[in-house]
Parts: structure tokens; sequence; C-alpha cells
């Protein structure tokens, strides 16, 4: 039965770290046959392997805006070029996921589960954002417990009763809401771009440039981002998630390289530069030519 | 032969596994909360800015100080997800507790079920630094200050979290008044002084630690019941 997923044991009966297993396994490097038949596969998320980087959203006047790109890294490499790393779950909610994709997977999992479950007891009510979020922080917190983390960072937008909800989830259950959230390394570099950019009742347009810049900006400086992306707005009219946006990354045309870009012809514009005396005059003092 | 002995470089003779970088499952959001209680009074203060274990803030508005009764809050700083959790289970078992007996729990009860509940996860410790706040069943205003696992004691007035060296001291002096032969007028401060040495101290603290900040909420707590204000900190 579905609702398998989410039986979790008793609390005070975990063995919180696998101590049974882990405590042997760094006793001695190399584990004797008995151990690695104990240990077998590798059960937990020790570290991620193939990660979404960050996700940003904001509020404005009549819902939220979520941006991630579609990007998944495996360490270095650009492994998946085409993703989505937000989802919907119910008729309000949308999900979007950095770190490991494939525990974000199994999340999903857990998550349709309850939204199904929930539709099965035909009460006539359905799961609120708020409700989903609360479920997610305690999942979350209990595979901390177990020392078994989801290794993600979950950005969570809705819109249920004509208000506006937007939370976030990490990896040890830490949850809060705010009216912007950024995650990953967008906490580095968008948060305070959006610190500073960021107005109450802002229309959805300028929510939707707010979210390109930053993850423009993002492309600029993270490494393991790209230019390629998505839009999601939680509003009155329901759930939307884009289809993939290339953002426009030719924003260098201001300063000294905006002067190159109109003289393409390197030598010609060095010879007008030299021979324009008033310049030289003005950079260096004297006329040098 | 010679050749053999030369060392060029100081590398280890023998290759040394590179230790596995494990799950760190604690993290330290920082935080300040205080109290001072009076004959007739208790004021709690706690800031809300919330840190991400570093030098980054996650957000400026998460609140410190959580409602228990109509005569006792807790206010907690540390790991927030540990927080958030040890509220749930206090609430839902005081919640449990109301129905059982047809009244809500005394602070000092709530004060040793806290203590129990801590203790309980002694092996794995809930990272949270407590003060439970209130008036008592006689309406005298009460202090508890705990360490993570528990142990705790009754006191006048107390600070726990990141800003705790920075108000603690002042809080004996100004409050306690310790050491001081000659005080003018009365020992016990009145609750407008309190509530203004609170503010004060709660200020003090953010100027010099970087986990406190933003806002402050200031809880004043009496026979009348629980009253909430908010007070601006800085935000840098």
């Amino acid at each position: 039965m579905s609702s398998e997923h989410f039986k979790y044991p008793v609390f005070g009966q975990v063995d919180y770290f696998k101590y049974n297993n882990v405590a042997s396994q760094l006793a001695s490097h190399t584990p004797s046959p008995s151990h690695s038949q104990e240990l077998g596969a590798k059960k937990r998320t020790v570290d991620p392997i193939v990660t979404g980087t960050s996700v940003i959203a904001i509020k404005y006047n009549g819902g939220v805006v979520m941006g991630a790109d579609t990007l998944l890294s495996y360490g270095s490499l650009a492994r998946f070029n085409n993703i989505e790393r937000m989802k919907k779950f119910g008729k309000s909610t949308i999900i979007g996921a950095g770190g490991e994709y494939s525990d974000f997977q199994n999340l999903s999992q857990v998550l349709d589960d309850l939204v199904v479950d929930d539709g099965c007891t035909d009460d006539g009510t359905t799961l609120s954002t708020t409700e989903i979020w609360n479920y997610i922080a305690r999942v979350m917190y209990n595979r901390r417990n177990k020392g078994d983390p989801y290794w993600n960072s979950l950005v969570v937008i809705g819109h249920d009763n004509n208000k506006s909800f937007l939370g976030k989830v990490d990896l040890v259950g830490t949850c809060y809401q705010d009216n912007f959230i950024a995650s990953g390394y967008g906490s580095h570099i968008a948060l305070p771009l959006l610190r500073k950019a960021y107005k109450e009742d802002m229309t959805l347009d300028e929510a939707k440039t707010l979210i390109q810049d930053c993850l423009r900006v993002l492309f600029y400086r993270d490494a393991r981002s790209s230019r390629f992306i998505q839009l999601s707005i939680a509003n009155a009219d329901g759930l939307v998630i884009t289809e993939q946006i290339a953002l426009d990354t030719d924003k260098w045309d201001s300063g000294d390289s905006a002067k190159k870009k109109k003289n393409q012809d390197g030598r010609k514009k060095k010879n007008n530069y030299r021979n324009d005396s008033t310049q030289v005059i003005l950079e260096y003092g004297h006329n040098v030519v | 032969m010679m050749m053999d002995d030369l060392k060029l470089t100081a590398l280890p003779e023998k290759e040394v596994p590179i230790s596995h970088h494990r799950f760190e499952p604690y993290v330290d959001n920082g935080g300040t909360v205080l109290a001072v209680a009076g004959s007739n009074y208790c004021i709690v203060a706690g800031d809300t800015r919330m840190s991400d274990g570093g030098y980054g803030i996650q957000t400026r508005h998460y609140t410190k100080v959580f409602k228990l009764t109509d005569k006792c809050v807790i206010a907690t700083s540390g790991m927030q997800a540990d927080t958030i959790a040890l509220r749930k289970r206090l609430d839902t078992q005081l919640r449990q507790y109301e129905r059982d007996h047809g009244k809500s729990m005394s602070t000092p009860a709530i004060a040793q079920f806290l203590s129990n509940t801590l203790y309980h996860k002694r092996f794995f410790p809930f990272y949270t630094f407590n003060l439970v706040a209130g008036v008592d069943e006689d309406g005298i205003g009460c202090v508890w200050t705990y360490d993570a696992v528990g142990s705790h004691e009754r006191v006048r007035f107390s600070s726990q979290g990141s800003g705790n060296q920075l108000i603690q001291p002042l809080l004996d002096n100004q409050v306690g008044k310790f050491n001081q032969q000659i005080v003018d007028g009365p020992r016990e401060l009145s609750a407008e002084q309190a509530l203004s040495l609170v503010k004060d101290a709660i200020t003090s603290a953010g100027e010099r630690d970087i986990y406190t900040g933003d806002f402050a909420d200031i809880v004043t707590i009496d026979q009348k019941g629980v009253h909430f204000e908010k007070f601006d900190l800085k935000l840098d």
C-alpha cells in the first residue's frame, strides 16, 4: 500500500547513525568479508552525486514566482542539461529542489502518494501548501535524525484561499517562510540582490524580471549553473511551470567592452585612438604622438 | 644508495586514506534570548534573526519566543530544526494535559517537564538553549534556565544563546545588583524599568554579536496573560 512510504520507526528506537554498521566500517578501512556482507550496498546519501544548484523565489502582489535552471551536475560535469527541478504537488503547490536529484525523485514519490491518499479520503478537502511544507519539514527532520538525510534544499511555493505561500526546508529540517528565498549558491549571490530589489506589491512581470536577473547573475558566477531556466508561478489562476527559457546573457555591452564592440576592427580602432590627440592629452597630460 | 636516503619532500611515507566527509546533523542558527522576572511580572526578549550556521542570514523574521500557556512561554536559541521539534513535542503534550485535567499545566510543572523532555534525548540531544519564563500559580514571575540536556535552575533573570556572554554580566549587575551594598531605591526593578533594560540589553548584544539582530520580540507575561510586541534591532 502506498502509505508504507510514510511509516517511520518509533522515535527513540532508531539506530540514529547506523552505529552497528558504521562503527565497524570506521574501525578498519578494509572490512572483513562478514563486515562487507553486513554493510551491503551503500544505503545512505553520504554525499550528493547528481546535483541541482540554486532555486530562488519571491512573492508578488497576486502570487509567487520561482525560478531554477534545468541543469543537473555530476561533480563538475554538466551531466543533464534539460531536467525540470520544479514539480507540482496537488492543486496548489510547486516544489523546487536543489541538491541530490535522486533524493528529490524519491521524496516526490512520497509526496505524490500523500496527495493520492488524501484524495482517496474523498472528504472534499485538499492538502494546502502549508500542510505539504510542514509535512516535508517533518520528513526531512526525521531523515536527519536517522543520519540518512534527503540531501536537498526545497523551496515550496503555493497559492490557496487567496493567500500566497513561500517557504523553504533543508536537509537537517530547518524550515521557514519569507517574502523572498534563495537556496544553494543563490543564498550567497541572489539573496543580497533580492534584499535590495524586493519591494512589496510587485507585479507579475516585475517579479519574473527580478528572478531572471538573479538567475543571470548566478549563471555569471556559479560554475554549476546553466543559462537555461524555467519559471514557476502560483497564483489565483492556478499553477504554471513554463517551458525552458534561454536567458539572454549578452549583457556585457557597457563600459569599455561597449567601445570595443562598436568598432570590431582592432587595428583600425587602435589607430583611431592613438591619432585622437585630444584623448591622449586627456589621458597623459601631454601629446605623446 | 645515497639517493634512496635523500628526502626531497615532507610528504608522508604512507598514503593516508582521506577521512570521509560525514553528514553533520547539527547546525547552530544562533540567536539570543533573555528573561527578567519580578514579583508580579516576567519580561522575555528574543531576537528574530536566523543565521545559516556561518555568516549568512536565512531569514530576519524567525521568532524564538513561543507561547505555551496563558502564563508561560519558552524562548529557545540554538538549532532551529531542533527547536521546532521540541516545541511541537511540548505543545502536543501540554494540549493533552489540558484535555485530561481541564486546566493548563502550571509554569513550574512545565519547567520540570522540559527538563525531562531534554534529558530523554540525552544521547542525541536537542541542540537548543532554553528559557522557560512566566508567572507561577501565585502570579509571581519566574524564569528557568537550561542546558541542552536538561540541567536547569530557577533564577530571577537569565540569558541564553549566542549573545549570552554579552548579556548575562549586564543582568547580574543591573538586575541582580550583585556585590552592591548601597542601592538607590528598591532592589527589585519595576516592570517598566525591566522592560527598558531588556530592550537595551538585546540592542547591546546586537551591536557586537553577528548572530543577533534584525528585530526583537519583547514578551510581557503577567496575571492578565501573554503580550507580544515587536522591537527594531540593527539589520547589519
